[in-house]
């Protein structure tokens, strides 16, 4: 007997099985691969505050090992969680910091050194921006023109270091953008100048 | 081994590489071309994605095709992709970390990807599971094929670059010469785009 494909029994019954049977294979997969998804995302998050203190280029178990030598202390601070380490001898403080950008989310972590005035490294990482152009604020040259740049110029209830557009940079507190990026630098430039400001307090202790 | 490699089927593969092309003749999946192609790298890895998925899809969707109900086969064809590609994306969310951060970009433009549909809806319904496999990786590869054409020329002029190795020497930036900003706005891509379907059909002229 041959079944009519195209009977409104038919197609009904097709889409529910179907239906059924997708929603059931992805809560399957989903549920038995978060324990390990969750321990990548963990890791990677490690990473991210290592990058951050320029500590780049480690794999696997290694990035947790240097992590646990590296950050000795979390403080919860006014403005949010800040992480305390110990680079090379010397106290270095790691602010996380959120934002938005032209499609999505954007966040990083800006790792200050002890006087609290000049940054010593960063890391920017992105939800979904454009390939090969906002995506650009992830690699390490964006990044490392960070590093040594004044927080504040006079006033340091203000913080200056912000993002301006490739070229136009002027002051020390000014960092380039990335061409073809506006839209996400001037989120990444919102970011670091509001997401520091928060942490106002604890910067002038 | 005679039958799978047969003629139709290497036409079936190589088609699309030149003169079916889903970009330059069909003018398929001009919307993820112009949002990745700004340098060479990510070009790359989305044509490659495509491929993958396309191939895969274009089984699954040609075993099912006899039992599809007529009236609701996109909608089917849209569970399926978006299945496929939601669990490849978990998958290398576990086991290959760094792969899947490179890649979570573009999981939304896989999905939406013109080709997909058009290869599902024009082959994989009507051919079998093998054909359809060949079908899918041709398309899949002339599409990375324009990407990458483009990205290249984007790349190079836009940035001064070529998967991130600086290509043009110091000396002609000293000597005046300066990347052009343009290449790497969308809408170049487009004009590249077009530059490529107007060589390609001047070169293929006389077969058509």
């Amino acid at each position: 007997m041959k079944i009519n494909t195209n009977g409104n029994v038919y197609t009904f019954v097709y889409a529910t099985v179907l239906v059924v049977i997708v929603a059931f294979l992805l809560a399957f997969v989903s549920s038995a691969l978060k324990p390990m998804q969750d321990a990548n995302v963990a890791r990677d998050t490690k990473n991210q505050i290592l990058t951050s203190l320029n500590i780049t280029g480690l794999k696997g178990d290694a990035i947790d090992k240097k992590y646990d030598e590296v950050i000795t202390e979390e403080l919860q601070e006014k403005g949010g969680k800040v992480f305390v380490a110990t680079v090379d001898g010397a106290t270095k403080y790691v602010l996380p910091v959120k934002g938005r950008g032209l499609w999505g989310g954007l966040w990083g972590y800006i790792s200050i050194n002890e006087d609290k005035q000049t940054v010593f490294g960063t890391y920017f990482d992105h939800e979904s921006e454009t390939a090969g152009l906002g995506a650009r604020i992830k690699e390490r040259w964006f990044q490392e023109q960070f590093n040594g740049k004044p927080i504040f110029t006079d006033n340091p209830q203000q913080v200056a270091l912000t993002v301006v557009k490739k070229g136009a940079s002027k002051t020390e507190t000014e960092i380039d953008g990335v061409t073809g990026a506006t839209l996400t630098s001037n989120g990444v430039a919102s970011m670091v100048t509001d997401g520091l400001q928060q942490y106002i307090e604890f910067l002038n202790k | 081994m005679g039958k799978l490699f047969s003629k139709e089927n290497c036409e079936v593969f190589s088609n699309p590489l030149n003169l079916n092309n889903p970009i330059a003749v069909q003018v398929l999946g001009i919307c993820s071309a112009l949002a990745v192609t700004s340098q060479l790298e990510p070009a790359i890895v989305m044509g490659l994605s495509v491929t993958v998925i396309t191939a895969f899809s274009n089984v699954i969707i040609s075993l099912i095709r006899k039992t599809i109900p007529n009236r609701i086969r996109i909608i089917v064809q849209l569970v399926v992709v978006a299945a496929l590609v939601t669990i490849v994306s978990q998958v290398l969310k576990a086991f290959a970390y760094d792969v899947s951060v490179q890649l979570s970009v573009y999981v939304g433009l896989i999905i939406t990807n013109c080709i997909l549909m058009g290869r599902l809806e024009a082959f994989a319904m009507m051919n079998g599971p093998w054909e359809s496999f060949l079908d899918g990786i041709g398309n899949g590869l002339g599409y990375a094929l324009i990407l990458v054409i483009v990205g290249f020329v984007r790349e190079l002029l836009g940035f001064g670059t070529l998967l991130g190795f600086t290509i043009v020497p110091q000396f002609c930036y000293d000597n005046g010469y300066m990347n052009n900003g343009m290449m790497t706005m969308p809408a170049m891509s487009l004009i590249i785009v077009g530059c490529v379907i107007w060589a390609h059909r001047s070169i293929n002229k006389e077969e058509k």
